[in-house]
């Protein structure tokens, strides 16, 4: 069987959880070769073990837990507040989606409001964070498709922005700690508030450059269109999210279905893929930094004055009536959402994080069956993974 | 024409790279030990504690409450409570804490001791170089080595800290005036007493200063300007599960 057989054996493939189905080519001895977990395209501690028919992928089997900190069981033993710094560790390149995340499920379950202009920072702060997260993305897809470093660092140039802005407002630059149950932990000034305007303002401008610089190279095209192929059924029946899902095609988007926060009040669009490949989740991405920083002008323009905090919030020492809550956000890798039980005491009795970054990586084996080892790196880099959220 | 992408792509990194000798804002690094960027005002990395006054075991805020030992999410904080009771910076008699230990190796500098501590004593600090050879002594900081003036304190976050000694002067502002009403009137009841007993009014009057101290610690151990639930300092302290 020649790699044209691949091709009509793809066709066969049904249901999510079939055997893998490439067969070797019956010529030479496969090679199993474990990629990981000290591999610069791994992003963290991530193995692959890959049977190797020369080049072609034969089976593809995910290893993680190699940064498992047993976030989950840490957060029944300490307070509901004290799980709130560690949420921020889970995907360290969003801390305040996590953050927002948290601080919803437990707003739920307590049945605590927020003030508005704590909403509108909250919504802010995210695509802020979506726009961070999808460039320094985009950038890491590249640089592990060979152009090592140029467009990761005009990534990092709008990021480092973006992060200053973080830092000015919340203390710290990734491990923000700023939500709490019931508001925001502090303010912004007026003039951080006219610092984020300016920065806003030349966004569009960063989005133009990266598209400039890579959307109609040749090699990126090459390398990347056709590649990686995620069809919607699976995309659906394995439960993926997120630029992810929305580059196979499905209009699913949470800040669209649950309109969570103040989202409905924008007007955005959803971008969707057409050929649910990794050249679509590359421009997924990129479309997606529009949309927000479209989401962010009408929020820096319509943000009300007020408290950040609600009156009846308390900081610590509360205990939730027993129950359950579940709040999920589009955090920019997809569903985050957090699962809390309560049994009426002052820490959860259970506590459950639904990553995204784990769930879009079950069909890691399906997208890259058949292809060569090289497009392996990008089709894993194309799923836009955190470890720390992954292995948690 | 195949190419030309590459060539646009090209051309974008030859204006950046061509801009960076031109455009002082394209410059985006610093040579750090040489060069540093003023640092940001909200920047926060590990506690210290706050003392008022010059000596910083007489000026301690801190009253070994415990709340932020308890709230620590990954439980670096070390207290120790006396078992005698001394006079802080404003002369009233509270109790301090023996030992304060931080282990800066496990803090992860989340601020929520700050958040918690009703009593403004602890605060983060800005200083970021701390390597030292010591691996387990060298970051394990006792309360000396934590304790930082409020001038630093006003030095490193201005505004925070102006708020912060606003409130604090409200604070004893209203217990000042509690303490002068209980003064008041245990002084009216001094005055009542001779005429029913028709005992001299000095030792009545020096009855009157134990009564306002008194009323001087009570209100200090009422919860601070930390807001909405604070409750008061004490072991029923939402520990039912442990």
């Amino acid at each position: 069987m020649s790699t044209s057989g691949f091709v009509a054996e793809k066709d066969k493939r049904e249901g999510w959880n079939r055997p893998p189905v490439i067969e070797p080519d019956g010529e030479g001895e496969l090679l199993e070769v474990s990629m990981g977990p000290h591999h610069p395209s791994t992003h963290g501690v991530f193995r692959m073990d890959v049977a190797l028919d020369g080049e072609r992928v034969i089976r593809l089997k995910p290893v993680f837990g190699y940064l498992h900190r047993n976030h989950e069981k840490i957060a029944e033993g300490i307070s509901y507040l004290g799980s709130m710094p560690f949420t921020d560790r889970l995907d360290y390149l969003c801390p305040l989606t996590n953050n927002w995340a948290y601080a919803l499920a437990v707003e739920k379950l307590t049945g605590q409001a927020v003030p508005e202009r704590a909403e509108y920072l909250r919504v802010i702060v995210g695509e802020l964070t979506r726009v961070q997260n999808h460039a320094s993305s985009i950038g890491f897809l590249i640089q592990e498709m060979g152009a090592s470093g140029t467009p990761l660092m005009y990534a990092f140039k709008a990021r480092e922005k973006i992060l200053d802005l973080f830092e000015e407002l919340t203390g710290a630059r990734m491990m923000c700690n700023y939500m709490r149950f019931g508001g925001c932990r502090v303010d912004a000034t007026a003039d951080w508030l006219a610092v984020t305007r300016k920065v806003v303002e030349e966004l569009p401008g960063f989005v133009d450059e990266f598209e400039r610089l890579l959307r109609g190279n040749e090699i990126l095209m090459a390398r990347t269109q056709g590649v990686g192929i995620l069809r919607p059924e699976l995309a659906v029946n394995a439960g993926v999210t997120g630029p992810m899902l929305r580059a196979s095609g499905v209009n699913y988007d949470i800040r669209k279905v649950d309109g969570y926060g103040v989202y409905n009040r924008f007007k955005f669009r959803v971008p969707l893929g057409d050929h649910w490949d990794v050249f679509d989740r590359f421009m997924i991405r990129l479309l997606e930094m529009r949309e927000s920083i479209k989401i962010l002008e009408q929020a820096l323009k319509d943000i009300p004055g007020g408290p950040v905090m609600d009156a009846k919030a308390k900081l610590r020492g509360f205990r939730p009536k027993p129950g359950e809550a579940y709040g999920r956000i589009e955090s920019p890798k997809g569903e985050l959402g957090f699962y809390l039980i309560s049994d009426g005491g002052p820490n959860p009795y259970r506590y459950r994080v639904r990553p995204p970054s784990l769930i879009n990586l079950t069909v890691l084996e399906d997208m890259a069956l058949g292809q060569n080892v090289a497009d392996v790196v990008l089709i894993f880099g194309s799923v836009d993974i955190i470890l720390g959220e992954v292995d948690r | 024409m195949l190419g030309e992408g590459i060539l646009k792509g090209l051309a974008e990194t030859a204006r950046n790279f061509a801009g960076s000798f031109v455009s002082a804002e394209r410059l985006t690094t610093v040579q750090y030990p040489e060069q540093r960027i003023a640092p940001i005002e909200a920047t926060r990395d590990f506690p210290f504690l706050v003392y008022d006054g010059k000596d910083w075991e007489a000026g301690m805020r801190c009253v070994a409450c415990q709340i932020c030992e308890k709230e620590c999410p990954p439980k670096c904080i070390y207290i120790v409570k006396s078992t005698d009771k001394k006079p802080d910076a404003l002369g009233k008699m509270q109790i301090y804490p023996t030992r304060f230990d931080i282990d800066i190796s496990v803090c992860m500098s989340c601020q929520i001791c700050v958040e918690v501590c009703p009593f403004e004593a602890i605060k983060m600090d800005t200083e970021f170089e701390l390597s030292t050879t010591d691996r387990f002594g060298g970051l394990l900081l006792d309360r000396k080595q934590l304790s930082k003036s409020n001038e630093h304190y006003h030095r490193i976050h201005p505004t925070e800290a102006a708020e912060v000694d606003a409130r604090l002067a409200g604070e004893k502002a209203k217990s000042d005036a509690k303490a002068k009403a209980a003064t008041a009137a245990a002084a009216a009841k001094a005055a009542a007493a001779p005429a029913s007993s028709a005992a001299a009014p000095s030792p009545a009057a020096t009855d009157a200063a134990p009564a306002a101290s008194a009323a001087l610690a009570e209100t200090d151990v009422a919860p601070g300007g930390n807001g909405a639930g604070n409750p008061a300092v004490g072991p029923a302290d939402g520990e039912s599960r442990a």
